[in-house]
């Protein structure tokens, strides 16, 4: 067995209510040093909601979130709305999320920009980027302190499928590289995969979770996703009105209202 | 030339140089709307500083600063569509100023001048006072600019990595209604966010990084107040209005011609 990860962040009990609807409720999750969780569920089960909160960008309602003392984020947002008013070149753009003291060594930016393919990019303004191109950038200004933690919205959004295989197989060897803690939000369980230590299967509360091998075998996860759902999960119109027992520690076997919903 | 051109040149010279970088800003985070309904809530600081007999520039910023910040709060609580917040702010300000200061009986109250600008007025006494005003601003403005435009470009990345969001935007807040309550000297209530606004947008077109746009849209802006003044001297027309009008032909001229080398 390896030695024990550090704990990066855990949250326990946490919820988030808007008006009188939870949006995620009892959610109590671990993020560990080196290791790669992906927080996969239908369209509005709360992913991004989740993830939101874990970095205080949004207000709690429940629970509580303890982190790491002085651990450094690098948070990579699902898109990037950027006025065409506004003259940035890719360069520049870095240059903005740069810290005086926490930075990587020369020769670890050069690794990691060429790992990004994102060299010839550094002077063409931010508005020119193809989707794909804007990821990788967003990904390089999330690596730019050093981060302890990287959170990751949805990276492979507007990217074409060779393209999202190609980023969560990048996302992996920054994790290598830098050893760093990775949470990330996906849709698609099937390309994340291959890159993921440990999934959580989320549709307002954590219906599931573990292993990915493990938890595509759960009757949690199909009953989310459906039999052939997992491939096209996007798509997936959730019709989950039934009972299910959950799986694992997280969640206690009985009937959970956030399943209920259509 | 006589002295109170002088004067005027200098002032608007000075308001057009801070007005670049502060303008700019505006135009990057769409603040058009929001600054037009500050410039309008000025003429409540007008008569809010006549009523209390304070400095008049000073009644006016602090109006401008408290409703900027009232604004905020409603617009996060998105209790109603922000543009349709905005058209209410603003026009139920400028009417409650026009109409408490017509309550006021001065013989000597100007309110096209309010309205419009009277930059002929400026003497040697304001200048010192726009002059200390905009120093104070390019000061706040140089000193938190890597912060502000992190925000610009996106506020969750920027808390994230530690920059104190509200408060950046407070504080941009704060320069945009000091300026105005100096720039209404120049150009008046209703036509403050053009200058604000149209040498940015003009300076777009020839910028490639954030700092040339700013530096570009006070040029522009000086060249704009130096040949609005020339109008108005000659043709004897109103020299606010004048201003602007050169700045929107400046504007025009730009975008009309071709993007010399670069990506349309």
């Amino acid at each position: 067995m390896m030695s024990m990860p550090q704990v990066l962040m855990s949250a326990s009990n946490l919820g988030v209510k808007r008006g009188d609807r939870w949006l995620i409720k009892d959610i109590n999750l671990t993020l560990h040093g080196g290791q790669i969780t992906t927080v996969i569920g239908p369209n509005g089960a709360g992913k991004s909601t989740l993830v939101r909160s874990l970095l205080k960008l949004m207000k709690t309602s429940s629970g509580k979130i303890d982190a790491m003392a002085g651990l450094r984020i690098g948070y990579m947002p699902q898109k990037l709305k950027l006025e065409n008013t506004l003259p940035l070149t890719v360069e520049r753009f870095l240059d903005l999320g740069r810290h005086k003291k926490h930075t990587l060594s020369p020769q670890l930016w050069q690794q990691l920009l060429h790992r990004c393919r994102a060299e010839k990019l550094l002077t063409q303004p931010m508005q020119q980027l193809s989707g794909g191109e804007t990821q990788r950038v967003l990904l390089l200004r999330a690596l730019l302190r050093k981060p302890h933690l990287l959170v990751l919205d949805e990276p492979v959004q507007g990217v074409d499928i060779t393209g999202q295989v190609a980023l969560y197989d990048l996302i992996k060897q920054v994790r290598d590289i830098l050893g760093c803690g990775i949470l990330m939000v996906s849709h698609d369980l099937h390309l994340v995969m291959a890159a993921t230590d440990h999934v959580i299967c989320l549709n307002q509360h954590i219906c599931c979770s573990g292993h990915p091998q493990q938890v595509s075998q759960d009757p949690a996860f199909t009953d989310l996703f459906g039999e052939q759902g997992a491939a096209s999960l996007a798509l997936y119109n959730h019709q989950h009105n039934h009972h299910h027992t959950s799986h694992g520690d997280i969640i206690d076997g009985q009937h959970h209202e956030g399943c209920n919903h259509a | 030339m006589p002295s109170f051109l002088l004067w005027a040149w200098l002032g608007g010279l000075m308001i057009a140089a801070i007005a670049g970088p502060l303008g700019s800003f505006m135009v990057w985070r769409r603040m058009a709307y929001f600054g037009d309904t500050l410039a309008h809530a000025a003429l409540l600081g007008v008569a809010l500083g006549l009523l209390l007999q304070v400095n008049l520039s000073l009644a006016v910023a602090l109006v401008c600063l408290l409703l900027a910040i009232l604004l905020s709060t409603l617009m996060h609580r998105r209790i109603i569509a922000t543009d349709t917040l905005l058209g209410i702010l603003s026009h139920a300000s400028l009417s409650l100023g026009l109409v408490s200061l017509s309550l006021f009986d001065h013989q000597g109250l100007d309110l096209m001048g309010f309205l419009f600008g009277d930059l002929l007025s400026i003497n040697a006494e304001d200048l010192v006072w726009i002059g200390s005003a905009c120093a104070l601003v390019l000061i706040i403005l140089v000193t938190i600019w890597k912060p502000l435009l992190a925000i610009t470009v996106n506020e969750e990345l920027a808390q994230v990595e530690g920059i104190n969001v509200a408060w950046m935007r407070t504080l941009l807040m704060l320069l945009v209604a000091i300026v105005i309550a100096v720039a209404m000297k120049v150009v008046g209530v209703l036509l403050i966010t053009s200058l604000l606004i149209i040498p940015a947008a003009a300076a777009r077109r020839l910028s490639t990084s954030p700092e040339q746009m700013a530096l570009f849209a006070s040029l522009l802006g000086m060249l704009a107040v130096s040949g609005g003044l020339a109008l108005s001297w000659f043709y004897d027309t109103p020299a606010g209005p004048s201003v602007v009008i050169i700045a929107s032909g400046l504007f025009f001229v730009l975008y009309s011609l071709p993007r010399a080398g670069r990506h349309a």
